[in-house]
């Protein structure tokens, strides 16, 4: 989207560059592909326009108009604004001495359950003691469903299966907290719609008892125009003193953090990345500028890919390589690691440039044809597994290909494949970091042109000739044997010729199959 | 209480939160209609999560029509509205019931978009009905969303079937399926563990779950309900195709409506992916789901901005 924004940007100002001059007329088109994006990626209207008159100020301004390349240029000023707007970020939960009451509020399914859960083990994390407070009275299993939050991560859980009013609860709670020596309290309110005015005013009953340090309202990041009117009436009830957004693990575009930042002015602290507990991630807004715009995001990938690649085993292997050992268990285990980062088109769509790729890649199910391999590999005994191109013969071939259910030919694919891997592999190994890149980067071209191809073709084995060389060795045969015959006749005419043609002969014979 | 009834109610609400510029536009006596009462336009019909297609469509359409009259409001509006209303135009009968033995419904969607409490709502108007109902609690993956279901069934006197937590969820909506059939229910409910259409595993975890309540009826499941938060912008779409791919849905139910958003994405779903809108969730109580009606649906789409 990003490319497809800059894409029609520059087609909407390549013909007035012509021109040579860039006036405010001019740029109005170029500043409509900017808003459409915006709204496209859910970036509620108020919030759009508002944006689209700080840009246009900023685009018709001397620095736009005199660049070289104002596309370029207007796409920075965008990214840079959109930034600035989402910014200043404050990863901070600002805990205080004795107990502090942390508390989650927002819009049923927004995910404040799970977060509270996130939170109580990041906070742990930290050197803390957390209480999560089950102060959700209205649905039902809500109060079950954070106690199994707690058990799994060994926090614990206030909860009264009996309770009626959440504000006592919540006191009561609190005071539990003091007693048990916990010093940081996470209330988990009701899920609740901002026109509810009885429900929104049970919560600034329970900010106006508690008196809750931090007050954090939880965004669904798929949220769409009705982002803003949530969004500013939580503020309005409560004074809020940061945003979590949810759910961004899914391919919305989260223009929503736009929206709820500017209408209520505070921080978007954290992101949520997935149901399981430890995907909880601080906000970066260059990250979800780039991500609102539809631009790559080569740092998450690049966190993501130190985090879930296992250290130990990469090291384990960037040794044997060194080693020149590269198996197909080695090969396994590569493609193990790669799946552990997600869908392979979400991690092609965090690299910028390939977007389009992703597009392209469209219905080739990339995770099948891991998924695949792995299985061939799997039906392999070890030795096939240490030594496929020696040990797998056409009975072996087939019957790995009915252990993994594909036909024979991919098997020899695969082996294919896992020979030119394994010679790159091996030459990198011994290579320093820069010609290392420049090995990748031939790959990837070549990968690119022609992903079926081998990566290298074979060299020779040294057990087969070239037709010249078979040639050549059946001359010489041929040679010495009519050379024989010639001898064998010489002796027949002259017999008294005793032994002396023989003794040449002989050694000439054991030469031959040596001589090269 | 009639729907449309409901929808003003929650509306008069809406309107409190939206400011009055929309209305604004109209005032007087009537309006040239130029580019800047396009744009106009265009950003009320963006301000329902239409979408920028669906938005951009019905502007072309009206520029074409009226370009450089003088227009009333009320004369714009009801162009859009029958556009919409002919875009959405469905059949009444919500439900396709299985013609002989039970009928099999399952229930998929992103997390915490309702689905849970869409299965409460449903088995409460099929129990009201005079039919028995059976649900399959195949969510084993949420923490405590066994025991959600468990107590709406409770409350509403639907039998359940439930699996251990973490385990198959194939197995739990296959036992549901087996339950049904012997114990002569008419109405079979499969609950799914919400999840993001970009989780590809998970989504062949669902199309597995299909293919085994097909297993026992074959012509199971007979509906396939996709449940969407009113809320959901764009993303919308994207939710649709995809659970559309994995599950063949055949509908949705669009949940949360009686909150301040409009759910216009449903327009663009109708579009793009053509799935119909067949029930709507306009409350917290088990009696809180109404059919989905088109034309009380685009009404209450530009409610607040009509009226003055």
């Amino acid at each position: 989207m990003f490319e497809s924004l800059q894409q029609n940007l520059s087609s909407a100002l390549r013909s007035l560059t012509g021109r040579g001059i860039l006036t405010e007329a001019n740029m109005r088109e170029g500043l409509r592909q900017v808003q459409m994006a915006l709204l496209e990626a859910d970036v509620s209207l108020p919030v759009v326009k508002d944006f689209m008159a700080t840009i246009g100020q900023a685009a018709v301004g001397e620095r736009i108009l005199k660049s070289l390349n104002p596309t370029q240029q207007l796409t920075y000023v965008v990214h840079q604004e959109l930034i600035n707007l989402m910014g200043p970020v404050d990863h901070s939960l600002h805990f205080r001495g004795e107990v502090s009451v942390l508390m989650l509020c927002g819009l049923q399914g927004s995910g404040k359950t799970t977060t509270c859960g996130k939170l109580g083990r990041l906070i742990k994390t930290r050197g803390r003691q957390p209480l999560l407070v089950a102060a959700d009275l209205q649905r039902p299993a809500a109060i079950q469903q954070l106690q199994v939050l707690g058990e799994q991560l060994g926090i614990p859980v206030y909860a009264d299966l009996n309770a009626k009013d959440p504000v006592t609860l919540c006191q009561a709670a609190v005071r539990q907290a003091k007693a048990q020596g916990a010093n940081t309290v996470i209330l988990d309110t009701a899920g609740r719609l901002h026109v509810d005015a009885e429900l929104m005013d049970q919560l600034t009953q329970i900010d106006r008892r508690i008196g809750p340090d931090q007050v954090y309202l939880v965004v669904d990041a798929m949220t769409g125009q009705d982002a803003v009117n949530s969004a500013k009436a939580f503020n309005e009830a409560l004074e809020l003193d940061g945003v979590i957004m949810t759910k961004l693990d899914g391919d919305a575009r989260g223009g929503a953090a736009l929206s709820v930042k500017a209408v209520t002015g505070v921080p978007i602290k954290f992101v949520g990345t997935g149901e399981h507990l430890d995907s909880i991630e601080e906000f970066h807004p260059d990250r979800m500028a780039g991500r609102i715009l539809g631009m790559g995001d080569v740092v998450t990938l690049v966190e993501q890919a130190q985090e879930k690649f296992d250290k130990e085993e990469m090291e384990k292997q960037q040794a044997r390589l060194q080693k020149g050992q590269f198996t197909l268990v080695d090969f396994k285990k590569m493609l193990g690691q790669v799946g552990k980062l997600g869908p392979l088109q979400k991690v092609m769509g965090m690299i910028p440039g390939m977007g389009s790729l992703t597009q392209m890649m469209g219905d080739t199910d990339a995770e099948g044809e891991m998924t695949r391999l792995v299985g061939i590999i799997d039906s392999m005994t070890p030795a096939e597994r240490e030594n496929p191109t020696k040990v797998i013969d056409p009975s072996r071939r087939r019957r790995i290909a009915a252990g993994a259910g594909v036909q024979p030919h991919e098997i020899n694919e695969l082996v294919k494949q896992f020979d030119g891997m394994a010679g790159i592999m091996k030459k990198m190994a011994s290579m320093g970091i820069m010609e290392r890149m420049k090995t990748v980067r031939q790959l990837q071209q070549g990968g690119m042109l022609n992903p079926s191809a081998r990566l290298q073709s074979k060299g020779d084995t040294g057990k087969r000739l070239t037709k010249q060389e078979r040639d050549k060795l059946k001359k010489k045969k041929e040679r010495e044997e009519r050379k024989k015959k010639r001898e064998d006749r010489d002796k027949k005419n002259k017999p008294d010729d005793k032994n002396k043609p023989d003794d040449k002969n002989k050694p000439d014979d054991k030469d031959k199959p040596n001589d090269k | 209480m009639g729907l449309f009834e409901k929808f003003k109610q929650g509306l008069k609400k809406t309107a409190q939160f939206l400011n009055t510029d929309i209305r604004d536009i109209f005032k007087g006596e009537g309006r040239l209609v130029d580019d800047a009462f396009l744009e106009e336009v265009f950003e009320m019909l963006v301000r329902t999560d239409m979408g920028i297609e669906a938005s951009k469509e019905l502007v072309a359409d009206i520029r074409e029509s009226f370009r450089a009259r003088v227009v009333q409001m009320e004369e714009i509006l009801a162009r859009i509205k029958e556009k919409l209303k002919v875009l959405l135009a469905q059949p009444a009968a919500p439900i396709r019931f299985a013609e002989s033995g039970p009928t099999v419904i399952m229930v998929a969607g992103v997390n915490g978009c309702g689905k849970t409490t869409s299965i409460a709502k449903l088995s409460q108007m099929f129990i009201a009905d005079g039919k028995k109902v059976v649900l399959g609690a195949a969510d084993t993956f949420r923490a405590a969303a066994v025991e959600q279901l468990t107590i709406w069934a409770g409350r509403l006197g639907a039998e359940i079937v439930t699996g251990p937590s973490g385990s198959d969820p194939a197995s739990v909506a296959h036992r549901a399926v087996a339950k049904t059939l012997e114990s002569g229910a008419e109405v079979c409910i499969i609950d799914t563990a919400g999840r993001l259409q970009t989780q590809q595993g998970l989504m062949q975890q669902l199309t597995k779950i299909h293919r085994v309540l097909g297993k026992q009826i074959s012509a199971a499941p007979h509906e396939v309900l996709l449940v969407l938060d009113a809320t959901t912008g764009q993303n919308g779409i994207s939710q649709a195709k995809h659970f559309t791919e994995a599950v063949n849905c055949t509908g949705l139910i669009l949940a949360k409506l009686d909150g301040t958003a409009k759910g216009g994405v449903v327009v663009a779903i109708r579009q793009q992916v053509g799935l119909p809108v067949k029930y709507v969730g306009v409350g917290e109580k088990a009696e809180d789901l109404a059919l989905f009606e088109p034309d009380s649906f685009v009404d209450a789409l530009f409610e607040d901005m009509a009226g003055r």
